[in-house]
């Protein structure tokens, strides 16, 4: 069982929702990257979400497509995004690291090449915004051979027949989009999507982790009673971007955030 | 369409064009592709909706377009005879019209009370506009803010059309970014919204909808052809920025391998300066906004910023067709740059009394310079895809003139 399983069971063993920070590498800069996942961990995360910056985020809202800009400003590419992992995972061989994206990144470095560097530098699962299962064979393929989850998400909109399609096709855990629109959206509604949660939950035993949307403890709490985990990115982007160039504050801004939700989550 | 017994099937039953197109989305639009293929074929397979799509061509459009044969451009070239297929004449001044006619019926088909759409010279978005008013939709249309300051015209001739625009300021503020914006749009709001993409790219159906709306503009011209001069044209020119002009006039005429299909792409400044729009002669293969297909990245795959002169050509993707007839070897894609097209325009101007948007006259820039290499006996049939009023601003700036 991957890094991600193993993580995912533990939590659920000792009834413990699963928190999982987004970050974008690169934003505000590279150096900024890896301090900033420690401070998470620190903070109470139990899985990474790492971002790849692209040039045309579709799926993102403003907060993240912001973060994609300024980490692309800066010259941050996938290599430089594979060592900061490499570099955090140096110091930590616990917590599980996704890197989240779009799919041009992965192609124009080549499938096979993205796996083996990705597994080299310590990469758990990979999340690829815009590949839905029909498109998604053969990355699947590249990384199942190095042992790397792709995760596959699974939106309100998926019918029955495609959730199970979703469900064959994934593995360490199906992302449930919290609703429809973008990433930090601002009209999620818990009921709706402990519905939509239900539903994906009748065709697949793998854990369910919710994203997009969720700002803030509250929120996290509410959806944690149903849900393995909860992904909170533009919430914790936007707090980063306010504090622009300063990274020496970043870490202990993002921390403080973090352990709210975690407290908020185990309340 | 293509002949029967023909063996080019295109798209595949998945949406794939050779290794091109498929449906690159978010899982949440998923549902929504599959709905409007499902409506789409059922539409297309029902005669009372191609009665009412020739019907609005035919009155409201005003189709068929007329074939005319440039005499004068023929003269002063001394290559083959010059036939232009006059898209400039419909309604609205291009071939846009086409497509947003048979997507706002499928709209209202499906329900579905609002549409939106992504613009770059506006031109789709004025098209988008104005049929929205026709069927009584609510219309958004997203267009970039570099966009927006240079074509204030089209901007303020959408919000008569009752539309609304939406100034996109994320990434290099252009076509791109307003189609990033669309499907941002179309994600959140897509039970009541269709997102009317203006060309054949997209995910799947997208391309093969658009392309089959479009290729009205090749059934005409066959046929025309057969009459007027009792034979298939030797070569069809056409420009491709999206390519749904060019898909729309090759289209009919794929399985005659006798007749060359020639896309040009925008070579900008030049393909050598990189500051240039055609992913088909300077591109790799990539995916972006939903679909496979030759882009203009870097090494890194970030989507990089595009030139062109002509802001319709302006865009970093190709339609997944194209890059398939490239691939197979069908079709032929050839560039012209800023400087050929604006010579073209002028010359079109002054010998035929023909104002072609700077788009239409890359394809009339390709048959100046190529002209040489055919046979007087030859026809060429070149795809006037629109009309050059839009761009009098630009050509007076580039001249220093002050209107």
């Amino acid at each position: 069982m991957s890094r991600i399983g193993q993580t995912l069971e533990a939590l659920r063993s000792r009834r413990r929702t699963a928190l999982v920070p987004f970050i974008t590498a690169g934003d505000p800069h590279l150096k900024a990257t890896v301090p900033a996942l420690n401070a998470l961990v620190q903070g109470g995360a139990d899985l990474l979400e790492l971002g790849v910056p692209f040039s045309d985020p579709e799926a993102d809202g403003p907060a993240i497509q912001a973060s994609s800009e300024r980490a692309l400003a800066n010259g941050t590419g996938l290599r430089d995004v594979l060592g900061c992992v490499a570099e955090f995972r140096a110091g930590n061989d616990q917590t599980p690291v996704i890197l989240m994206g779009y799919l041009n990144s992965v192609l124009a470095m080549g499938e096979g090449a993205f796996a083996a560097a990705a597994l080299e530098a310590g990469v758990d699962g990979v999340i690829i915004v815009n590949l839905p299962p029909e498109e998604s064979v053969s990355l699947r393929g590249a990384l199942a051979e190095v042992g790397i989850d792709l995760i596959l998400l699974a939106a309100p909109t998926s019918s029955d027949e495609r959730l199970s399609a979703i469900d064959r096709a994934a593995s360490g855990f199906v992302y449930l989009v919290s609703l429809k629109g973008t990433t930090g959206a601002d009209h999620i509604s818990v009921g709706e999507v402990n519905q939509n949660l239900a539903r994906l939950r009748t065709h697949t035993q793998l854990p369910v982790l919710v994203g997009f949307g969720i700002k803030d403890g509250a929120t996290a709490r509410a959806l944690g009673d149903q849900a393995d985990g909860v992904v909170v990115g533009a919430a914790i982007v936007s707090r980063m971007a306010a504090l622009g160039d300063d990274a020496d504050a970043i870490p202990e801004a993002l921390q403080q955030f973090v352990s709210e939700i975690r407290q908020a989550l185990d309340a | 369409m293509p002949q029967p017994g023909s063996n080019y099937a295109q798209p595949s039953q998945d949406g794939h064009f050779g290794q091109h197109g498929g449906r690159f989305v978010a899982e949440t639009l998923i549902h929504a592709l599959d709905e409007l293929e499902a409506l789409y074929e059922q539409a297309k397979a029902d005669p009372e909706f191609q009665a009412e799509f020739a019907e609005d061509l035919a009155r409201f459009v005003g189709r068929p377009s007329p074939l005319y044969f440039a005499k004068r451009l023929t003269e002063r070239l001394g290559g083959p005879q010059i036939y232009l297929k006059r898209e400039d004449l419909n309604h609205t001044g291009a071939h846009k019209i086409n497509n947003c006619i048979g997507q706002a019926l499928l709209a209202r088909r499906m329900g579905k009370p609002r549409v939106i759409a992504e613009t770059g010279a506006g031109q789709h978005g004025v098209a988008t506009a104005t049929v929205a008013a026709r069927f009584g939709l609510e219309c958004q249309v997203y267009m970039g803010a570099v966009d927006i300051a240079r074509q204030a015209l089209n901007v303020y001739r959408m919000k008569l059309l009752g539309a609304s625009v939406v100034p996109v300021h994320s990434g290099s503020k252009t076509l791109k970014d307003a189609l990033n914006e669309a499907l941002r749009d179309w994600v959140t709001h897509v039970d009541d919204t269709h997102y009317i993409i203006g060309t054949v790219a997209g995910p799947h159906p997208y391309p093969m909808l658009v392309r089959d709306f479009q290729s009205v503009i090749g059934q005409e011209a066959r046929s025309q052809c057969l009459q007027q001069m009792g034979r298939l044209p030797d070569a069809l020119v056409a420009c491709v920025g999206g390519g749904s002009n060019a898909l729309g006039l090759f289209h009919p005429f794929i399985d005659d391998e006798a007749v060359r299909l020639v896309g040009v792409e925008a070579a900008g400044l030049g393909l050598e300066t990189g500051r240039h729009a055609a992913p088909l002669n300077d591109g790799q293969v990539g995916v972006l906004h939903g679909n496979k297909t030759y882009l203009m990245q870097d090494a890194d795959g970030q989507i990089s910023d595009t030139h062109s002169v002509s802001a319709g050509l302006d865009y970093p993707g190709v339609g997944p067709e194209h890059s398939h007839l490239k691939d197979i070897g069908r079709a032929e894609y050839d560039a012209v740059t800023d400087e050929e097209a604006l010579a073209a325009f002028r010359l079109l101007n002054q010998t035929e009394g023909i104002m072609p948007a700077l788009e239409s006259s890359h394809a009339v820039a390709w048959v100046v310079r190529e002209a040489p290499q055919f046979d007087a006996g030859q026809i060429v049939v070149i795809n006037l895809s629109g009309r050059g009023d839009k761009d009098i601003q630009t050509v007076a700036d580039l001249d220093g003139t002050t209107l």
